[in-house]
Order: C-alpha cells, then structure tokens, then sequence
C-alpha cells in the first residue's frame, strides 16, 4: 500500500518489479525466460544452420568391432589423456594433420574430443604406426618411447572377447541415431569376427563398411580386447579423404 | 513507512543525515540511499554495449534462416589457419622447392640447403619417427637403430628417402620394400632349430656349442643361405639381415633366435610419402643419413 504511494510517481512498465521481487514464484519463472532465450539464441541455430552441419564423403558408422575398440578406449579412460580434436591452428595442423571437422565425431555417442593432453591428440593416428607398434606400445609403452609415462594395458591381449552382446551394442547405437542398416545389425556378429581374420569372407564387411581394413591386428591366434583395440586406433581418422576434401571457408 | 516519514516532517526522499535521495524504502528505521552509479562505471558498461553491437557487425554473429551473418571482416577460423599455413609455408617456398628436387647423392655440396634439410628433417623425425625409432634414433626392439651403419635395406641417402616414402611391408604402398622370411617353425624340426640357432651364434662370433652347432651349417645352408648368404652378410636387395655383425635387431640370444626362427618376423614401416611433402621426406633422410651411419651412393 506504502509501497504504491512511494512508486506512484514514476508509474509505468518499470515500476512494476516490486511485484517480481514479492513473488518468488514469478520470480523464478520469469529468471527462467531469461536464461531461456540465451539458450534459444546460442544453441536452437546450430541445430538448423546448413553451414554447422557439414557432410563430409567417407564418414561411416563403426565396424562392429571397431566399436567394441571404442568401447574399451572409453572404459579405460584414454580421454584422460588423449584428446581426439585436432585444432585449426598451424602447429596443431603440422603436427597432427589436417584439423578435425565435426562430421568426423559424428557417429561418437559420445564424442571423444577430451579436454586434456598428457599425450597426444590421436585423431588421426591411424595407419601412422604399424599394428606391431600399437602392440608393443600398449604392452609397455617404455619399452617403445622410454619418456613416455603412459600406464601399461598388456591385460589387453589377455582378455579374450566375443559377439554375444556386439548386436545389442549396434542396436543401442542405432536407438541413439546411428544409421546401421538391418543388414549391418544381422551381421554384426559375423562381421566382428571377419574383421580380425584375414582368412575370413569378410567381402560383405567391406561392402557395408568401406575402407574397413581386415587383419590380424594383434598378430596372436584368436580374438582378445588388444585386436579391437587396435582395430579402432588404426582406423582412426582415416575415413575421410583430405586429398579431396575441399573445406568450405564459412564454417 | 510513509507514516514515520510524515511524522518526521522532512521530504520523503531525502535522508535526513547525509541529504542524499533514498530509494523510498525502509526497514525497522534503516533507509537505503539512492546512489548514482559511478559515472566510470556507467561509461564502461556504455562503452561495452557500442563494442558489442561493433563487434556482431563486424564478426560473424546473428543466427538468421539458414546461416549467420558473416561480419564486414569476413573472418572465419577455416580461413586464418589456412592463410597461417600459406604465411609459413611461403617463408620456405624457395629452399623446400629446391630440396624437393634436389638430387639426394649430391645434397651434401650445396652446405646451405643441406643444413636446412638436416634442421627440419630434423623436426620432422621428432614428430613422425621418433615414436619407434626413439627420439635419440637408437631404436628399440623391432625397430631398427639408425645411428650405426648397419643398414637392413641401403644406408645412402637415396635408399633412405626411398624407404621413408614408401615403407616396409606394409598393404598400403604397393612400392613398399618387401620380404617376408618363412616361419621354419613349420619346416624345421626343434632339433635342426637349436642346431642353426648355435651356427647362427657362430657367424657372429658369439660363445656357441661347436656339438649342438655341427649339423646347422648344412641347414644353414640349405635354408637361409640363399637370402642371408654363404657367410651370413646379408642381402640388403631383400631386407635380409647381416648374421655375421654384433647388432640384433630382436635380439641375438639363443631364446630370441630360437623364437625368430621359429615364427619369423615381420617388421612393419608405414609409407610416409602420403603423409609428408616430398621437401620433408628428403630433409628427414638427410637428418638419417647425417646420424652416424650414412653411405655414400653406390655408383
């Protein structure tokens, strides 16, 4: 009431916070606008913005097994360490390569950026080592770079693996946006164990996947977590093509 | 509220002690003054209002239909690290040309462009080889020590460039120098293994057992003379190691003989040609081959 003769005066729109600051309430609802047009402006666009959204030759979804590679990248941690985003800037692009674009994280559920390098970026290090190296490093990584302070993951070779969940875990991929075909869901066991077997008939593999490399990737009779693993680093970055890659400056 | 003021008989916005405006509002007696903000302060906040509105025009800002609008700079991060790049790679137009096409045999005359190949060939080894072949080049196990001059494959600077561009064994490059030594696991039997394992130790001048050794020259010579040699001096047209030196590569005991015999090895380079220009694969072979072990081109 006091309130009203104190106000009166300067009357009009502005006035009326006293109402605002009275009610917690409208109080909260209205702060809840605000913050919400800040996100409508900031991040509703890069949803529809054609040139957020780039769509780059090459990009596949992951091979059964390099997923299940992803999988123990991301069980262990290595995004503690490792980043998988190489920068626009001219050291990073000396060193690594050519910078990462986001359609080459698009299929990462989640991505695997990182925020910090103890080691190096290593999206694009596929195809830089031999598969005898990426071995030898992940069974003791001094025994290759004898500076490096990298933990040993030798129980990876130890660990065999197999494809009873591989089809779940492609289903659940597909679930979060994916695009596995049915064909790439029914085959997925049989392709995960293609891969790592050069003797197989991995022609449908390739064909639903392409560029996937087959090999024995550990260089050890049967299928263990250091197979997968390898099969993932060493596909890493690979898929697209920069020498035809033209990037479009407005990004 | 407004009764207390009345009753004080002063103007209702006025603090009695300080005769500065109040804010009308007031709390068991105590008011609260009505300040202007600093005239500094209120400035700034101007001031960072018309950099705002300067800086969304100038830069790419406003979301719009189908993309944002672009700024009068026409900045974008693609097109900085693209012209950073081209600044850089300028500076070193004229001398990575010329190392691009010099003639590897005779780099080491021209002293100027040497250096420069052996400087950034350096780098260039620091980033991409250092990894398996160490950052001193000593190697390691399985990958070869680059600073002797016992070479698997040519140690003159030609040899090297041409394994650097293309690799060892490896499914990529289809010039990538290749070999592959049968696993005589599967042709040998255990006895005739420890048998050359013990010849092979007495090529290289190593403690053997003369007994256990007497069959292994005949296998020896039957099975891996005609890569390695009569003499077990090698053969670098096939990669094939030098039995007779004191360097191993994997090792010259009787436990990793027995295991290179019996399962072979196979020891992979990648190509670096696609991954380096041809300037920084004739720097870092001059880097290599300025080491300690480089030859001179075969005539």
């Amino acid at each position: 009431m006091s309130d009203n003769q104190n106000t009166a005066p300067k009357k009009g729109f502005l006035a009326r916070h006293a109402m605002i600051e009275r009610s917690a309430t409208l109080l909260m609802v209205l702060s809840l606008a605000v913050v919400t047009i800040g996100g409508i402006v900031e991040i509703a666009p890069l949803f529809y913005l054609e040139n957020t959204i780039e769509e780059v030759d090459g990009m596949r979804p992951y091979t059964p097994l390099e997923l299940t590679g992803r999988e123990i990248y991301v069980r262990e941690g290595c995004y503690t360490c490792h980043s998988q985003m190489i920068r626009p800037m001219r050291d990073e692009v000396d060193r690594y390569g050519h910078y990462s674009l986001a359609a080459e994280s698009m299929y990462d559920h989640p991505h695997q950026w990182g925020s910090k390098r103890t080691g190096p970026d290593v999206a694009r290090v596929g195809g830089r080592y031999s598969d005898g190296w990426h071995v030898d490093h992940l069974m003791d990584p001094q025994s290759v770079v004898p500076e490096s302070i990298m933990p040993k993951y030798a129980f990876l070779a130890r660990t065999p693996i197999d494809a009873k969940y591989i089809e779940d875990l492609i289903r659940t991929q597909r679930f979060v946006g994916v695009p596995y075909t049915d064909e790439m869901v029914e085959n997925a066991a049989a392709d995960f164990l293609a891969q790592a077997d050069p003797d197989s008939d991995y022609d449908g593999l390739q064909e639903r996947y392409s560029n996937a490399q087959v090999r024995n990737f550990d260089g050890q009779p049967g299928l263990t977590e250091m197979d997968a693993m390898v099969a993932y680093l060493q596909m890493l970055g690979t898929l697209v093509d920069f020498s035809t890659f033209t990037p479009d400056a407005s990004r | 509220m407004s009764a207390q003021n009345t009753q004080s008989g002063k103007n209702d916005k006025v603090d009695d002690v300080s005769g500065i405006e109040t804010t009308g509002h007031e709390w068991d007696g105590i008011q609260e003054l009505n300040n202007p903000l600093p005239r500094w302060w209120l400035w700034c906040f101007y001031l960072t209002i018309i950099w705002g509105i300067g800086y969304s025009v100038a830069y790419p800002a406003w979301p719009l239909i189908n993309g944002a609008t672009e700024g009068l700079l026409g900045y974008s991060t693609r097109g900085e690290v693209a012209q950073d790049i081209d600044e850089f790679r300028e500076a070193s137009a004229a001398r990575d040309a010329q190392l691009a096409s010099a003639d590897l045999d005779t780099l080491r005359e021209n002293d100027d462009l040497f250096r420069y190949a052996v400087s950034s060939g350096g780098s260039v080894f620091r980033n991409n080889c250092s990894q398996c072949h160490g950052s001193g080049a000593a190697g390691a196990k399985g990958y070869p020590n680059l600073l002797d001059d016992d070479w698997l494959w040519g140690g003159s600077m030609e040899d090297i460039a041409y394994t650097v561009r293309h690799g060892i064994r490896n499914d990529v490059d289809d010039d990538a120098r290749y070999s592959e030594m049968p696993a005589f696991g599967e042709l040998l039997e255990k006895e005739e293994i420890t048998a050359l394992v013990e010849h092979v130790r007495s090529l290289s001048g190593e403690e053997f057992d003369a007994a256990v050794a007497a069959p292994g020259a005949e296998l020896y010579a039957d099975n891996c003379s005609s890569c390695h040699g009569d003499a077990g001096l090698g053969d670098r047209d096939q990669g094939a190691p030098n039995l007779a030196d004191a360097i191993w590569l994997y090792g010259g005991d009787r436990e990793a003989l027995t295991d290179t015999i019996t399962n072979a090895r196979f020891g992979v380079m990648p190509p670096w040609g696609t991954r380096l220009t041809e300037a920084q694969v004739q720097a870092v072979s001059a880097y290599v081959h300025q080491l300690g072990g480089g030859e001179e081109p075969a005539n």
